[in-house]
Order: C-alpha cells, then structure tokens, then sequence
C-alpha cells in the first residue's frame, strides 16, 4: 500500500517537472522571436527589447531554465511583464473564487451525476435510459459559455433569481456565496454531468455483466442490495478514475465561466494574461493547475485502495 | 440407498419439469433453444443433464431459478418445486426462493466472487436474507459451513478476500455459500469443468458428501461423460433443446437405447482403452442420427526410429522476474520451465502433460520462440535454434508452427480464412500469388472444408471448423512438427474426437511430429507415442505411452491418472484419502538454486525423477 | 465451451461484413439523425458563396447593429458585417478545425500508441509524456502556444491536436495491449510474420473501430475548443467569421442583441451534437456492449 502510494507520488513528480520543461521550452520551440510576439505588433524595439531582458532569452537555455526552476522551488514565479506585480501574489488574490467555483460544481455534479448513471444502467435501455443518455450528449455538446448565457438569459435577466456577475466571498455569508456561484457551477459542471453520467452508466453496466452479479441473483438478494451492495463497490474504481480526469476539462471550462460570470478567479487572470501575451502569468498558472489535476488524481489512486483490495502495488 | 431412491420416487418430486419450452428473442424474432422438455428429479437424489454446447442444458437450469433476462427470454410450460409452481410466482417471491430453496454453483469459480467483499460478508448475506439472523451470528455459521467444506483455517479466512483464494477454494466458498440455507435443490452448473483434475476429484467428492447426509436435490450439468458417471443417479441426455434419452445412469452407459447418446459415448476418450494398441488410433465414429458406426483403422507405425530425432531440447529453464516495492526490486522469481530435457523423432508424438501452471505450455511456447528461454539448448534437424533471432527466426519458424486453444481468438477476425491460409506462405515468399491460391484450396480440402468457404470471415465458422482452418494455416508451411497447445481441449467431445482423427490421418500422410500439450489424461492416451508429465516446471516422468499408463512410477503421475473420472459408474474412484491439496506455486525466492535432479531408468526409454 | 456443432454444420449463409454493417448503421437512428445533421451542415458550409450570403468581412459603419430585416436576415454586429454571411461562413472554420484535428490526433496519437503498445521499452517514457501533457487542461496547452505564436487558424489546429493528441495515444495503446495479446498475433508471429506486417495487417484492421469512434469525439471536442478559445480571445484572429468569434464579439452586448450570441451557439450546439451522435451510433456499432468509451 505504502509503495504503490510512493509510486504513484514519484511519478506524479517526474510529470510535474516534465510539464515545467516544456512549458519553459515553448519560448524556444515556437517559431520567431517571442519578444516580439509577445509586444505585439505595433511594440517599438524598445520595447521588445525590454521583454527580451524581462524573459531573459539572451541568456543559455541552461542556465536559464535551472534559474528558473530554483526559483519556483524557492516559491518565486516571477513578475507579470504587464503589471511588473509578482504572480505569486497575485494568485493568492484570485485563487478563492477559483476554488469555490470548482468544489461547488464538482459536488453538484457528482450527485446528480452518479445517481442518474445507476439508475440509467439499472433499467438499461428504458425510456428514463435512452432520455437521460440523450439529455448527457446535449450536456456535453453545448459550449460551458452558451449554457452559462442561457442561464443568465432566464434566471437571472428574465426571472431575476439569482447575480449574474461577480463574485462574494465565503466571509460575507454562506447564502450570498452560494448565491453567486449557483448559475457558474451548472453551467461549468453541465459538460461534465454528461460525462459522468455516462461514464457512470458504463461501469455500472460492465459490472452488472459480470458473473458474481449472477452469483448474487442466484443468493435471492433484491435489485437493490445486488445494485449498492454488490455492483457499485466495483464500479467505483472506474467512476472516481473519471471524476479524477475531469479535473483538467474543469478548470478549463473555469476560464470561459469565470469570463461570463464575471468572476475574479484565476481563470479570469488566465483570459486576462492571453489578451496582453503575458507568458510568465500563464506559465505560472499552467503549472499550478497541472499540479492540482495531479494532487487531485494521487488522490483518486488513495481512493482505489480503499474500493478494491486487489490493490495493493 | 438405491431402495431409498425407489421409495421417494413414489413420494412428490423435488423438481418437477413439465413441457418445458424456452425461446430468445434475436433480431425480433423468437427461436426456441429448449423444446416441450419434462422431467423429475425426487428428494436425494444427482440428475446429470448433459449434453454439447448448443443442446440447451445450461438455459434450462438458469429458467429454473429464475435467472434468465425477461426482456428476450420467454419460459413456457411448468416447473415445480415441492409442488409450488414456479413460473407463476411474482420476481419477489422468487428471491425468496433462490439461494434458500434452489441453490446454484456455476463455473467459472474466478469469476463467480465478488472481488470486492470478503468470503465471510459473501457467504453471511445468504443467511441474514433468508434466515433473518444477525451478522454476527450468520458470520458464525459461515464459519462452520467453511470448515463443512474442509477449507483449512476456516476463521481467519472469513476476512479475506477472494483473489486470496485459489480457483478450487473458491469453488468449495460457493459450495458453502449454496448450502448455507440447506435448499431443497442444488443446481450445479459444470462446477468442475475450470478446475484441474485432482481438484475436480475432489469437489465432486465434496458434493458427494455433503448430499448424502441429506434429501437435497442434484441437478448437475455437464459436458462430460466421466464426470456422469461418477456421480449421477440417473441421467438426462440433451440434444439441441430436446432430451434425447433418460434413465438410470448404469443403463446409460451399459445399453444407450438411442444413435445420439451412443455416438456421444463412442467420442468420449476412455483411459485404459488403449492399452493393447502400439500406435494411436484414431476414433471410431458414430453417426448422431442412424448410430451406425464407423471403426476407426489400426494405427499405423508412423515413427521414423533410425535417423536422428527431429527436435532435442536440452536443460530447458525459463523463469520470470517477479519485481515488487517502490524501485521494482527483484523479489523472487517463477521458475516455470526448470532443466526440461526431451527429444521428438520424425513422425512421433510426445504428450506434455500436467495440470495448469506446471509449465507445459511455457515449454511449447519456448520451443516456438514466442518467450524467451533463460537457459537450454533447442535444436531442430541438427540445427540450433535457440540462439537465432531476426530475419533467420523468421525464416527458421516455418519448420515449426501451432495451434492454439481457442479458435475464436486464433484467427484475425477482420481476415477471410483464404487469405489466412495463403499468408505464410506469401510471408516466407516461396510460391507465388497463384500458387499460395492453388495450396490454400487444396489445404481446405485437406482439412475437410468446402473450396466455397475460401472467402468467408472466420466468424461465420462453428469452433470445430475454425480448428481445421487453423491445422490448415498451420500446414502451408510444410512444417516437421506442430506444437499443439489444448488444442483440441475448448471443443466438444465429438468434435473433440474429429479433430484428433484429422490430426492422426495427416500424420500418417505426411509424416508430421507433434508436441501434445494437453492437461487431459484420456486424450493423451488416445494420441501419443510417447508422454512425459510436467510438475512444478520439471518432467517428473517420461516414457513410452504404454509405459506410462500402465506402469506409472511417480506418486505424482499416478495421482494424477487416478484422479481422471472414468465414464463406467460400475467403477467409481474412491474418496481420496489425502483430503485437500493446495496448488503448490513454482515462485521461488531470488538465490534459489534448484536442486540438480537425477533421473532413474526404469524401462525401455522409461525414466522417472529421483 | 466451445459453440460447435460441426457434425450439421448447416450455419446459415450470413451476409458479407459490409452489407452488415450498413444494417447495423441504419438500426442506429442516432448515427442517422447525427450524420444526416453533420452532412447538412457540411454542405452549407462548402456552398456557403451560394447561398444568398454577402462577404462576411466586409464592414458597413453606417448598418451597425441592425435588427433582422430583408437584407440582413441575421442583423448585422457592431461593425456592420451581414450576421447571417458570417455565421454561414463561420461553419467553414469550425468544421475545418473540426476534422483536421480529429485527422492529425488520431494519426500522430495512433502512432505513439501503436508504438508505445507494441515497443515494450518505450511504453514508460511514452506513456509518462503523454500522462504529462493530459495533466496540462486542453485549453491552457492552446492557450500557451497561441501566446507564443501569432493566431491562425493552422495555429489553434496544431495547438488543439496536441492536446488531444494524448487521449488517442491512450486509447490505441489500451487497444494494442489487448490485441497483442490474441493468439491470432502469436499465431502471426509464429508464422513468422515480421513486426510490421504484425502491426499493419493484424492490429490495425483490429483497432480501427474504437480509432475512429475516438476521432469522432475529438472533433465534437476540438469544435467546441476552437469557440472556447475564439471566446477568451486566444483563437482565430477577430476578423475571420468563425462561431466562436462571434460569439466573442456579441457578448458585450447579449443582453440587448441576443441573437449576435444564440444564433452562433445554436448552430455550434446543433453541430456538436450531431457529431457526437455520429460517435455515439458508430461506437454501438463497432462495440455493441460499450466498453470502449473512455
């Protein structure tokens, strides 16, 4: 147990310092000159010049890249070349709506998802399976940034609801927290309802093939005992594995939703940076949200051992 | 006992089938698997229900617990238990039946467990469902239904989970899970096809046992014959979705009254049957409708004793890394294949033989080069081939080709079995486009088929007919030997028996040697020149086919011989005396040495290990 | 068991592999509907000068932000573009970036897949990159590459297949892992068939099904991309008439000209979906039981 953890930990650090080289890389790889892509097209040599300074591209990919390495060890990402603030600062500023937009949407969705899954597998190919199988492909074909629109249109434009733009933070109250992240979390986790419920449904089936299902009919136990008792034990491994991947489309979405709901997150500073090419901003944030999909993954692998005894190295 | 039977014969049945009719639905349409079947079976008593792939047996005993998917499945007729009708009772009221009044064990015990629960959690369910207990106490009873079964340690094992369990373990865990609430009627569903055949003896013994003490039920399906005629009371032989004969298991096997059950009973490889043959024979055939036979011809000498052997294989080991811990550390190692020596002439037969993980099949798949041997020497016509690779073990492997176990995984599904056929022959470019045509019908032909099926897709073929498209395949090369590897062990018995014949006459024809790997003692009688019996990873004997079956001298090849159910309930094994044996496992630790291992001449090319 | 009856071995005359798939397609009415959808759009797109469109780019001050009317179905945004020409049009780049990505993920990620699955050695390093690369979110992978490179469309396509790149790669090794292991590959081997042939003539053929119901979802998942980042401003430059930028420029102004926003949505949504019903239908048909969606 401990060593499939430890494991599983060295190799989540192995593709965090594969990811910093490459974001780090990208400078170099891209065709061009980055100074002048990032001061965009009517910059003055100045002023490329001065962002040549500010990234250091005059100086050995080496030498360079191990300056840089040592000082995120150290806790230091560096300054934004736009605000000249250092980004580690700034993040601390933006992270609590980030945070709260995920933990709220990834709750939300879970529950409803999960749920919808089994109930579509246990009566395979009924009507409530075939409506929710195609209301999951409508969750994950519209844009996070339509249904977003759609829901502010209708509850918070023409019913008046619910805040359609910015942020609360936890201190001012729960309900007024909550009230600003409702319309953000359904439209964020709408994709990923889909997905999970699918996924979900899925497992559950394969499950509900195998032989031991049989074994369990054949004990006289009812449909639900052989559903929760039986089935969903191991079903979990698979279901946790795509609530672990779907982090990554999570935070993605979080930048468009945070761009509709007016939210000050990080995907918020991630739009921002894009618009003004602020590459160490979204260097920063890259490797954070890397970091975070593999914390919350390592996680995950915690979870296998505790579903499956089978898991053991 | 017999007079007990007859006396609860006349009282009610405890299963009582009457005009029994199962459909399926495919594409829509209706198609009847099981037709107007009838049959009883009293209190205390084993009905075997046998029969092939395809004749319905398992589809009956899934209707009568109720386990068959509603939605494309349609049960007419009337089945009764203790004279309550099933069929009309209400899915509620059939839970309360399964697994307290009809009890079922099935076979696949791998995959039979939930991986997920403990033995203890699976087994005390049945009885707080049933009986209403607390866990506490049902955990109890588990344990003493563990120990009626005779797993050892029975406590500590409650809270273990299955893949803790070898695949004989957990057959006697659903063993004591269908006995837990004492049903009226067991429905065992080939319990011991997946198991080895010392094991198998061993849990029909179990099953023996505990019904005696008791009026339970039997119902006990299975494909094999020796199996019926160990166990069963009576027998009903099914075939394709009709029963085809019913009676006392002793005149079954004494006078079949009808063609099929006689031509099933002539393809049933009985042990000791060859001991006055020289040579393999093939079977006799017995057509399924008139029951007129076909005798097979006397074998013929098809070994070639006077030049070189064809193959030597020498100090054969192979072993795999077991890697464990955080660094993958080198923690022991399997030691499949240890110091394997043997050799093979022209035209000759040598059996592996020995039940799963003994290393018979590494040996097989060493010989092919398809793993690689850590140590030996493998020479074929006097040519090394151990030590070859790339562009010469390509072109060295149409010397030696196989044939695999299943069928329906051997063949490329997404290839037409003409080009499967032609391709080894266009890989190794000896014959031209037109040519490797010309062979590939002819092959067919060779092997029975029709020239019309060259352009088919493998799936439109029944396992039997995949088989012959595979010796085809395997044959366009012109091969000296073919490495058969369970071939024939997937197929059932009549189709089992027409393979070997095929396989024998191209023997005789073409002067083919074969390495047998096979765990089943009865065919290997029927096929070999000479057999060798694997334990462990080591031929623990070899000897000529005579030698061996007649005369075994190692404890462990005369176990194994006794072991083997014979098809005549006159002669019944007795229990074996040593109670349960545990798979003993070839992983040894990393400074391992095996010991050096002598072997002793016991006859004429007869030796047993030291 | 083996199903084997040879001794009547009357097996009925089934159709050839073709004839049967087609049956199998149109029993899926998903498939249909989808692909009908999919084919529609496809052919307005390509028609899109023939279609009573006006130029898309071209910018009419004095029209600005006008409701529907005979001349502009659509209205017109806030530089006067005809809405109707440019949402027509747009379908041009969502489908390109669509099926180019679905075309360069699945052969370079079929490619890394095949090899990680069959070369042993390489299976770690391979899979540990291509684990890298998925723990970065798809649309920051574009995001840092568009940042670093001018917008284009090449250049959102290129950033997009990279990060799809990873999901194929998985799913073809998953595939490979299995098939190799087939007594039909051993048999094939033993025949001596060389790595190549083994690759091409035996694993391929097999693991096409689950490659191209993959590269169905993937171009549903790049379409909805490239509006993602058209969206946040990191897609294809602002002139050119893709849904995503409309989409972009018409949501500062949702709120009184609503169709500069739901009409682009609505035809993203609609293509999406058919695209994904298309992968849906042709993953029941190549895996009836619905294992191989992951």
């Amino acid at each position: 147990m401990l060593t499939y953890l430890g494991r599983r930990l060295i190799a989540s650090i192995f593709v965090i310092l594969m990811v910093a080289i490459f974001v780090f890389s990208l400078l170099y790889l891209t065709p061009g000159d980055p100074a002048a892509i990032i001061a965009g097209d009517q910059a003055t040599p100045e002023m490329v010049a001065r962002i040549r300074q500010s990234l250091k591209l005059d100086e050995p990919y080496l030498v360079r890249f191990s300056d840089w390495l040592l000082q995120i060890v150290q806790g230091d990402l560096g300054n934004s070349i736009y605000t000249g603030q250092p980004i580690l600062q700034q993040i601390g500023l933006r992270f609590g709506p980030t945070l709260s937009l995920m933990v709220v949407s990834m709750t939300l969705s879970t529950l409803v998802a999960i749920p919808l899954g089994i109930v579509a597998a246990w009566k395979q190919n009924s009507r409530v399976d075939r409506g929710l199988m195609v209301f999951s492909t409508l969750g994950f074909s519209i844009p996070v940034f339509v249904v977003g629109y759609l829901l502010a249109y209708f509850f918070g434009l023409k019913l008046k609801w619910l805040p359609v733009q910015g942020y609360a933070p936890l201190s001012s109250g729960l309900w007024n927290w909550m009230r600003h992240l409702i319309l953000p979390s359904i439209a964020l986790g709408s994709a990923f309802i889909g997905l999970l419920a699918r996924m979900t449904r899925a497992a559950m089936l394969q499950v509900l093939s195998q032989d031991y299902v049989r074994t369990a009919k054949a004990k006289g136990l009812g449909q639900g005992e052989i559903l929760f008792r039986h089935a969903l034990k191991n079903a979990a491994v698979p279901i946790t594995t795509v609530v672990g991947l779907g982090i990554a489309g999570l935070i993605s979405g979080a930048v468009v939703t945070e761009s509709v709901f007016a939210l000050p997150g990080l995907g918020r500073m991630t739009a921002d940076a894009i618009l003004r090419r602020d590459y160490p901003v979204i260097q920063s944030l890259i490797l954070l949200f890397s970091l975070n999909y593999l914390i919350v993954n390592l996680l995950v692998d915690i979870t296998y051992t505790f579903f499956d005894p089978r898991v053991r190295y | 006992m017999h007079a007990t039977h007859e006396a609860n014969a006349q009282l009610q049945p405890t299963l009582s089938i009457r005009d029994l009719t199962i459909s399926f639905r495919r594409d829509g349409i209706w198609t009847p698997a099981v037709q107007q079947i009838s049959f009883n079976i009293s209190p205390g008593e084993i009905v075997a229900l046998v029969g092939e792939s395809g004749s319905g047996k398992s589809v009956t005993a899934l209707s009568i617990a109720g386990l068959l998917d509603a939605k494309v499945s349609r049960v007419e007729g009337e089945i009764f238990l203790g004279g309550q009708s099933l069929l009309t009772l209400p899915e509620r009221r059939m839970c309360e039946l399964r697994g307290n009044k009809i009890a079922m064990i099935f076979q696949e015990p791998m995959t039979s467990l939930n991986p997920v629960l403990t033995i203890g959690r699976q087994i005390s369910e049945v009885l707080v469902k049933h009986r209403g207990v607390s866990e506490k106490e049902a955990l109890r009873e588990a344990e003493r239904l563990l120990e009626q079964v005779r797993i050892p340690d029975a406590r500590s094992r409650l809270t273990q989970y299955p893949h803790n369990f070898s695949g004989g373990m957990r057959q006697r865990v659903m063993i004591a899970m269908a006995l837990a609430c004492r049903p009226k009627l067991l429905i065992a569903d080939e319990p011991t096809t997946a198991l080895d055949v010392t094991v198998q003896a061993q849990i029909l013994d179990l099953i023996k046992d505990l019904q005696a003490d008791g009026d339970m039920a039997v119902l006990f399906i299975t494909h094999d014959m020796g199996v019926v005629a160990q166990i069963a009371d009576r027998t009903v032989v099914m075939y394709r979705g009709d029963i085809v004969e019913e009676g006392a298991t002793p005149e079954i096997f004494r006078a079949p009254a009808r063609p099929y059950t006689r031509a099933l009973l002539s393809a049933v490889p009985v042990l000791g049957s060859m001991a006055d043959e020289a040579n393999p024979r093939r079977y006799p055939i017995v057509d399924p409708v008139t029951g007129n036979p076909q005798p097979a011809p006397p074998g013929a000498l098809t070994v070639d004793t006077r030049s070189e052997p064809l193959l030597v294989v020498k100090n054969l080991t192979a072993r795999f890394d077991v890697r464990t811990g955080l660094f993958g550390r080198l923690s022991g190692r399997v030691h499949a294949v240890e110091d394997v020596s043997f050799d093979i002439k022209v035209g000759e037969t040598l059996s592996l033989v020995g039940e799963s993980g003994c290393g018979k099949s590494t040996t097989g798949r060493s010989i092919m080069r398809l793993i690689e041997p850590t140590a030996g020497e493998i020479r074929l016509d006097g040519q090394d081939i151990g030590s070859i690779s790339g562009a010469q073990l390509r072109d060295h492997r149409r010397n030696i080709q196989m044939i695999f176990q299943d069928p329906f995984a051997s063949l490329n599904p997404s290839m037409r079995i003409g080009s499967a056929i032609m391709e080894p022959m266009i890989i190794h470019g000896r014959v031209s486009r037109t040519q490797a045509h010309d062979r590939a019908v002819d092959l067919l032909e060779i092997v029975g088929l029709k020239r019309e099926t060259f352009n088919r897709f493998p799936h439109e073929f029944s396992g039997g007919q995949r088989q012959r498209i595979c010796i085809a395949r395997a044959l366009a090369l012109e091969p000296k030997l073919i490495v058969a590897d369970e071939s024939v062990s997937a197929l059932d018995v009549s189709i089992k028996a027409q393979i070997i014949n095929l396989m024998l006459e191209l023997q005789e024809k073409l002067g083919l040697a074969y390495l047998f790997i096979s765990h089943d003692m009865a065919v290997v009688e029927r096929v070999s020149h000479r057999v060798a019996v694997m334990y462990l990873g080591e031929i623990v004997e070899i000897g000529p086919r005579r030698a061996i079956f007649s005369n075994p001298r190692h404890p462990y090849t005369r176990k194994l011989l006794s072991a083997v159910p014979v098809p005549d309930p006159s002669v019944r094994l007795k229990s074996s005396p040593q109670g349960v044996t545990e798979f003993k496992s070839p992983i040894r630790s990393v400074g391992y040495k095996p010991p050096v291992r002598e072997y002793v001449q016991v006859g004429d090319e007869h030796y047993v290990l030291s | 068991m083996v199903g084997a009856n040879d001794h009547l071995s009357v097996l009925p005359v089934t159709e050839t592999g073709g004839r049967r798939a087609r049956r199998t397609f149109l029993r899926h009415s998903g498939a249909v509907v989808g692909g009908s959808i999919l084919f529609i759009f496809l052919t307005i797109s390509l028609l899109a000068p023939l279609l009573w469109t006006s130029d898309p780019l071209s910018v009419e001050p004095m029209d600005r932000l006008q409701g529907m009317s005979e001349k502009h179905w659509f209205g017109t945004d806030m530089h006067g573009r005809d809405l109707y020409s440019r949402v027509v049009y747009g379908g041009r780049v969502s489908l390109l970036v669509g099926f180019s990505v679905a075309f360069l993920a699945s052969m370079i990620g079929g490619l890394i897949g095949l090899f990680a699955g069959f070369i042993r050695p390489l299976d770690g390093p391979l899979m540990r990159v291509m684990d890298g690369f998925m723990s970065i979110p798809p649309i920051m992978l574009a995001i840092a590459l568009v940042a670093l490179t001018r917008g284009s469309i090449q250049n959102v396509i290129i950033a997009i297949s990279i990060a799809e790149i990873p999901r194929v790669s998985r799913l073809v090794r998953g595939v490979v892992l299995t098939l190799r292991e087939q007594p039909y590959i051993e048999a094939a081997i033993s025949m001596g068939a060389g790595p190549l042939r083994v690759v091409f003539r035996h694993i391929l053929p097999n693991a096409i099904g689950p490659i191209v119901v993959q590269a169905t979802f993937i171009c549903a998942s790049a379409m909805l991309a490239e509006a993602a980042l058209s969206f946040i401003g990191a897609g294809t430059p602002p002139i050119t008439p893709s849904w995503g930028n409309i989409l972009a420029e018409g949501r500062m102004l949702w709120q009184i000209h609503p169709a500069m926003v739901f009409l682009p949505a609505a035809a993203l949504s609609v293509t999406v979906l058919a695209v994904n019903m298309l992968g849906d239908g042709l993953s029941d048909i190549f895996d009836p039981r619905g294992l191989g969606k992951s």
